[in-house]
């Protein structure tokens, strides 16, 4: 019971402060990318290629001052954040990120600990599915008290029309979830992804008796909404409404609810890797020499930064440019190391199939106006929901046909 | 130190909560809050159907439960919607002052 | 360690319900009630219901109390004026329930002896496969599905009717 603890403790750490830095940067991903479809280079002058400019933006969040307005209600006001954040980070407690881990018997001088196992999982539940969308619909509380606490009209129409669009896109989503939860037949996130093993064939997204294409596609259109992103973000855009819910918010409580919309998007991407791309699974098997492709991939980008770095068109470029090359080609021999190849390899699908789901919100944030708020209820209430409806139709009796 | 709860400490929880809601529905004038104790004894009467389906070691005490939030889903969305149209018509959410029948 | 949880979350329970009944402003009435749930949520977990405390979070929880704080939020209608009440409800009334609850409770105590004890991982029941818990979703869907089947359908004609309902009274009037 004490190991299970420790180990737990251990791991809930680590999770943790690779989630904080991951939110971090994801800031500075999303700028990067936003600025190199708008053409022009984003972040750039703190630190090499603006690497340290979420440093800078925590060191201004929390460094700004904090008022607590004299005019909002004092408990709601400051309960709300705190409900925003520990809803969106509680889901990360059941994820899986890679298979059980046996670590042999460790033997440093007078310590001896015994081979045991673990799972890359925080802790397995029977209704991990369940838990998650669970958790999706009390993160509603905190932009509705956030709004209302306010005492400000333009923050609680913002926080109305975004709890109402949260509500009525959690619908469609959770028929799309639905649909692969009967393809592969358990709510047990583990358990989903190992049903998926095998190659990119096996995956939900393209295997069963009723590829669910249909059910990704819903499911990642419901995902925008639920995590209030472009095409959906008419209640807290900065053009409209003021500022949305978050008007009155200053300092760490503003950064607290930044945090929770980045780690909402974290976690709709990870339940769309798990459900419908498998997870930690590779392409195809390592027989087939997948366990060459992240080397390659690190070896490229390495090479390309390193040619970039000698043929640089901005002076600065000339030396930020071959680090990033060497740092990238060591990374590309660390995979090749055997021992670490274990855990280190499915960690890396698992990380590439998110990071490219949460590319796709940040591409689409780059490319697309945003919907009236009517058009979005009705296209909800319209037409994603019947499309969802359907979908969960045809896979159950497809799924009722070929299973006896 | 005991490590596992008696079932009649259940029980006690589920009644206490059914009172509490009892009191409130019969001693406020909000009729929001007349509501809510509702939906509060609702909630103890679930405690208690689960608590009886641990004891017998069956699953239909879950059902019920589960048909027991259905209803209360079914019934929370009317009867607000009625909350609706009376204070569009009257203006107050207090009991006391809805309660003529011709105005 | 079931005591301690049991203990705590009964307690959030009581408190939270208190708050209910004893708050001026719906609004902290509200959320205390979705207090209430939360702990009820745990109970469950303990008696080894998921299902139904997943079930309890994402419906009771998760929507019907955003509903609501919705309404109570578009009415606006502000805390409730506290009336003076007269002296026999107010130094008889919380004496006589809590005698009546400890009546109450001794009564339960009387019928249920303490060989029944509740412990998180003791809910086994006859009706699962191996390797699935009694109270998680297979068995309640296998149940719901198979010998509750007439009474789900039911509830679904009473949902349709509940929408029908609600979309009537809360719309406009039309222009006629």
């Amino acid at each position: 019971m004490e190991s299970f603890l420790v180990l737990s403790v251990i791991k809930a750490a680590i999770v943790f402060a690779v989630l904080m830095t991951t939110l971090a940067y994801l800031q500075w991903v999303e700028r990067k990318v936003i600025a190199h479809i708008q053409v022009r280079p984003g972040p750039y002058r703190v630190g090499p290629h603006g690497l340290l400019q979420p440093l800078a933006d925590v060191i201004k969040l929390i460094t700004k001052e904090d008022l607590l307005p004299p005019y909002v209600n004092k408990p709601f006001y400051l309960l709300a954040p705190f409900l925003a954040i520990t809803m969106a980070l509680v889901s990360i407690s059941v994820i899986p990120f890679g298979p059980i881990l046996h670590i042999g018997p460790i033997d440093i001088g007078p310590l001896h600990i015994p081979a045991f196992e673990t799972a890359m999982q925080l802790t397995d539940l029977n209704i991990g599915v369940l838990f998650i969308l669970a958790a999706s619909s009390m993160g509603v509380y905190g932009i509705a008290l956030a709004g209302w606490s306010s005492n400000n009209k333009y923050a609680l129409l913002g926080a109305m029309r975004s709890s109402a669009q949260m509500i009525s896109y959690e619908l469609p989503m959770s028929l799309a979830i639905a649909s692969p939860l009967l393809v592969s037949n358990t709510l047990s996130l583990r358990k989903l992804v190992e049903s998926q093993e095998g190659s990119m064939l096996n995956w939900n997204v393209l295997h069963g008796p009723f590829p669910q294409i249909v059910s990704f596609v819903i499911f990642l259109i419901a995902a925008f909404a639920e995590t209030n992103r472009v095409p959906f973000d008419l209640p807290e855009a900065e053009n409209e409404l003021v500022a949305g819910f978050h008007t009155e918010y200053s300092s760490m409580k503003f950064a607290s609810f930044f945090m929770a919309e980045y780690a909402n998007i974290i976690t709709v991407s990870i339940m769309a890797c798990l459900l419908f791309l498998g997870g930690w699974v590779a392409p195809w098997p390592a027989e087939y020499g997948s366990n060459f492709v992240p080397p390659l991939i690190f070896a490229a980008a390495g090479l390309i930064a390193l040619y970039h770095g000698f043929n640089a068109a901005r002076k600065r470029d000339s030396y930020t440019f071959p680090v990033f090359g060497v740092v990238f080609l060591l990374l590309a021999g660390f995979f090749l190391v055997p021992m670490v190849q274990g855990w280190l390899l499915p960690l890396f699908w698992f990380v590439a199939k998110t990071g490219v789901v949460i590319f796709a919100f940040m591409w689409v944030r780059g490319t697309l106006p945003r919907f009236r708020y009517d058009q979005l209820m009705g296209f909800t209430w319209k037409y994603l929901f019947p499309v969802a409806m359907l979908n969960l139709l045809v896979t159950a009796f497809l799924v009722a046909w070929t299973t006896k | 130190m005991m490590t596992a709860v008696p079932i009649s400490w259940f029980l006690t929880l589920s009644a206490v909560l059914f009172s509490l809601g009892v009191a409130g529905f019969l001693f406020r004038r909000n009729i929001i809050t007349v509501f809510m104790s509702i939906e509060l004894m609702l909630n103890a009467v679930n405690l208690s159907f689960v608590t009886f389906s641990y004891q017998h070691k069956e699953v239909a005490g879950h059902i019920l439960t589960f048909f027991v939030m259905v209803v209360a889903a079914a019934e929370a969305a009317v009867g607000l919607a009625i909350i609706l149209t009376v204070f569009k018509n009257r203006a107050t959410l207090n009991i006391d002052d809805i309660s003529s029948m011709k105005n | 360690m079931d005591v301690i949880l049991f203990l705590i979350f009964a307690a959030i329970a009581v408190v939270c319900a208190i708050n209910v009944v004893v708050q001026t402003h719906p609004i902290s009435s509200a959320l205390s009630l979705v207090g209430v749930m939360g702990s009820l949520a745990v109970l469950y977990l303990l008696l080894g219901a998921e299902f139904i405390a997943a079930a309890q979070v994402i419906v009771y929880a998760g929507a019907i109390m955003v509903l609501f704080i919705f309404v109570i939020m578009l009415l606006n209608a502000g805390a409730e004026a506290r009336k003076g009440r007269s002296y026999m409800v107010q130094f008889l009334g919380v004496p006589l329930l809590i005698f009546f609850l400890g009546l109450a409770a001794y009564f339960v105590q009387r019928m249920f002896p303490a060989n029944t004890m509740v412990r998180f991982g003791g809910f086994t029941c006859a009706g699962t496969q191996t390797g699935e818990s009694c109270g998680g979703a297979e068995t309640v869907g296998r149940a719901l599905f198979k010998t509750y089947l007439l009474p789900f359908e039911v509830t679904s004609i009473l949902i349709l009717i509940a929408i029908v309902g609600a979309i009537v009274l809360a719309r406009k009037e039309l222009e006629s």
